[in-house]
């Protein structure tokens, strides 16, 4: 919990600890959370340090060693070009994860904003709730992709074919998935105004700007925390599948989407190179949807302690 | 709440109206040429004359007001002489894809069919079973039972249809030789054996849209019947001597339905949505895949009234379920 030092509780706390060693008991108890946050911290080890250990490059092309199964030299076998498809499995999770949490970054900052000024400011509630009714009635996927088409050539010129891609994947995901959040502050943030030591704050003159940074942000923080776990894994996941639809990184950059994308030709012959990417995948998401469920559990003040 | 209603239909067309016009604008900035692909060898006088006959060089506000017109009037007359036999359409321009060279909706009606087979035969299944799956898991909380269940549907959340789709295929089209991967649409059903052949190749994809389903509805339904279950009305009526049955399927079930009908109305445009990566693993050339293969090909006039009908949808689908949740629980009057 890095955010601790600006949260210190607002009554005095005798025994010393802060609220977020309650959390962390409580978040103990549940254990599919603990697992679910051990499997996500190992696979993000994994694809960091990983790379250090094993330094065949993700990019190297061994061609007599093409379509290798399982040995020593290569665990998991090669590819069509004797790629070795363990490094391509960590290159490819760097990335992955990489945009999972960008996009989840961009996605909940909006959300936040929007569900924040939305909740406070009663002249914008209309407007901005609105808009975010209309999002919400987008069909998403279609223009996901027809982002990805349209401005992928121009952000390639002008980043490079890699960062142009995570750019428009990352800003393209981010934009179209912070409905969800906006809501959910929104709601927090109207119940909070109604609160005691909100009118206590205004009445001694709190400005709105420290009022909502003081005062309303810290206590809107849990729902806050939940959705961006949760965003994670829906941004992997579409992000998966947008390369997954041809539509995502180019194949000199994998991510894991991609990696499944181009195991599709070989299913007849070598249909165990689906299996890894498809169960990273699967297993990120897994572990980080039971991070959020615990999370959830043990954010809430009415559940923790019983 | 015929009131709600009608005041709910009219701010929806506001709402459609914007949407159309976001579809289009952000297909307007597409860089690719719809002539492209044409030889050559055409001088340019006639390339500027198809160009001109397709309104490439309108301005946009006169492209997109065209595109209304014939989206919300020439097509529904178009219907309306399909239907009843009239002419009330003839001489009009209808919408017509850059990439089939026929009316966008002709198109879509032919790709209909399998869409709504496999789609909707995909969310039916996996209503049927998601109900009792939540119904068992809340009735018997922490049991073995609920614990598998929860952990299913965690797996059906976490694995992606782009994986578990590739992993069926894997399994019961490469392992076990049982299923056909690749949906045949030219199939005609006549008799018994070609009866089970379409069964059998539409058991995979709908296996694959029933499992996304199943997850969502039976975590849905559980938390639905556990909320009812501690209320006073059930141990008033256990207390009356009610069989257990008779409290859990009749009083319980029947107040507890009425979210989950309205997560039902809502999921149906998302499974719309979800289909595309289904239809694209299995080769179904349904709507998802005409998208596809339209977003491929630039064919803007397709794409546009695509997504467009997947807003009017979720648009519709709100709707519904707002109405829905006010028809079945009394305590809900929006008047």
């Amino acid at each position: 919990m890095t955010d601790a030092p600006m949260l210190e509780p607002v009554k005095p706390d005798t025994s010393g600890r802060s609220q977020w060693w309650d959390v962390w008991d409580q978040f103990k108890t549940h254990k599919g959370a603990l697992f679910g946050a051990a499997v996500f911290l190992f696979i993000v080890l994994a694809v960091t340090i990983g790379p250090l250990l094993w330094t065949i490059e993700p990019t190297f092309i061994d061609i007599r060693a093409r379509n290798s199964g399982p040995s020593l030299a290569h665990p998991f076998g090669t590819d069509q070009l004797g790629r070795d498809i363990m490094a391509r499995m960590m290159a490819g999770g760097q990335v992955s994860i990489a945009v999972g949490l960008t996009a989840m970054l961009i996605s909940v900052l909006l959300g936040t904003l929007i569900g924040v000024v939305s909740g406070f400011f009663k002249r914008l509630d209309g407007v901005l709730m609105g808009l975010t009714d209309l999002f919400l009635a987008l069909p998403l996927l279609p223009l996901l992709l027809v982002m990805v088409m349209l401005f992928r050539e121009t952000l390639s010129r002008s980043f490079g074919p890699e960062m142009g891609t995570f750019i428009l994947i990352v800003s393209a995901i981010g934009v179209t998935s912070w409905m969800q959040t906006a809501r959910i502050v929104r709601g927090e943030v109207l119940a909070l105004k109604e609160r005691e030591f909100v009118l206590a704050a205004r009445s001694i003159g709190t400005p709105s700007r420290r009022m909502i940074l003081r005062h309303i942000l810290p206590n809107v923080l849990s729902p806050i925390m939940v959705s961006a776990t949760l965003g994670i894994a829906t941004a992997i996941i579409t992000e998966s599948a947008l390369s997954f639809l041809g539509l995502g990184f180019p194949p000199d950059f994998p991510t894991w989407g991609r990696l499944l994308f181009d195991a599709i030709d070989y299913l007849q012959q070598y249909p165990e190179r689906v299996f890894w990417p498809g169960l990273a995948i699967s297993l990120t998401v897994l572990s980080v949807n039971y991070i959020g469920d615990g999370l959830r559990d043990a954010l809430d003040p009415r559940i923790r302690g019983r | 709440m015929l009131t709600f209603t009608f005041r709910r239909l009219l701010l929806a067309i506001p709402t459609l109206v914007l949407i159309s016009l976001i579809i289009f604008l952000l297909l307007d900035l597409a860089p690719g040429d719809p002539l492209a692909d044409q030889p050559l060898s055409i001088p340019p006088e006639v390339r500027q004359k198809m160009r001109d006959a397709l309104g490439l060089d309108s301005p946009a506000y006169v492209r997109y007001l065209l595109w209304a017109k014939q989206f919300f009037w020439v097509e529904p007359l178009v219907f309306v002489d399909w239907v009843a036999g009239t002419s009330f359409s003839e001489g009009m321009q209808r919408i017509v894809s850059w990439q089939f060279r026929a009316p966008v909706f002709d198109i879509i009606i032919q790709r209909l069919p399998q869409t709504l087979w496999v789609v909707g035969l995909a969310y039916l299944v996996g209503v049927m079973i998601a109900l009792p799956i939540g119904i068992i898991s809340a009735y018997k909380q922490y049991s073995w039972f609920d614990q598998i269940g929860t952990f299913i549907s965690m797996i059906g959340f976490s694995v992606p249809p782009f994986f578990s789709g590739v992993l069926m295929i894997v399994f019961f089209a490469i392992m076990l030789p049982w299923f056909p991967s690749i949906y045949d649409t030219t199939l005609v059903v006549n008799d018994f054996e070609s009866f089970g052949q379409q069964i059998r190749q539409m058991t995979l994809p709908v296996m694959v849209l029933a499992l996304q389903t199943t997850a969502q509805l039976s975590r849905f339904m559980r938390a639905s019947m556990l909320d009812n279950l501690n209320h006073d009305y059930v141990r008033t009526a256990r207390a009356k001597g009610m069989t257990e049955k008779v409290v859990l399927l009749v009083h319980v079930l029947r107040n507890s339905m009425i979210p989950v009908v309205t997560v039902i109305a809502l999921g149906i445009p998302s499974i719309f949505g979800g289909a595309i990566i289904t239809e694209q693993i299995f080769k179904v050339n349904g709507l998802g895949q005409l998208l596809i293969t339209a977003i491929y090909a630039n064919d803007l006039p397709m794409v546009q009234t695509l997504a467009f009908i997947f807003a009017v949808l979720i648009v519709l689908c709100n709707l519904i379920a707002d109405v829905l949740y006010g028809l079945l629980d009394p305590r809900i009057r929006y008047d």
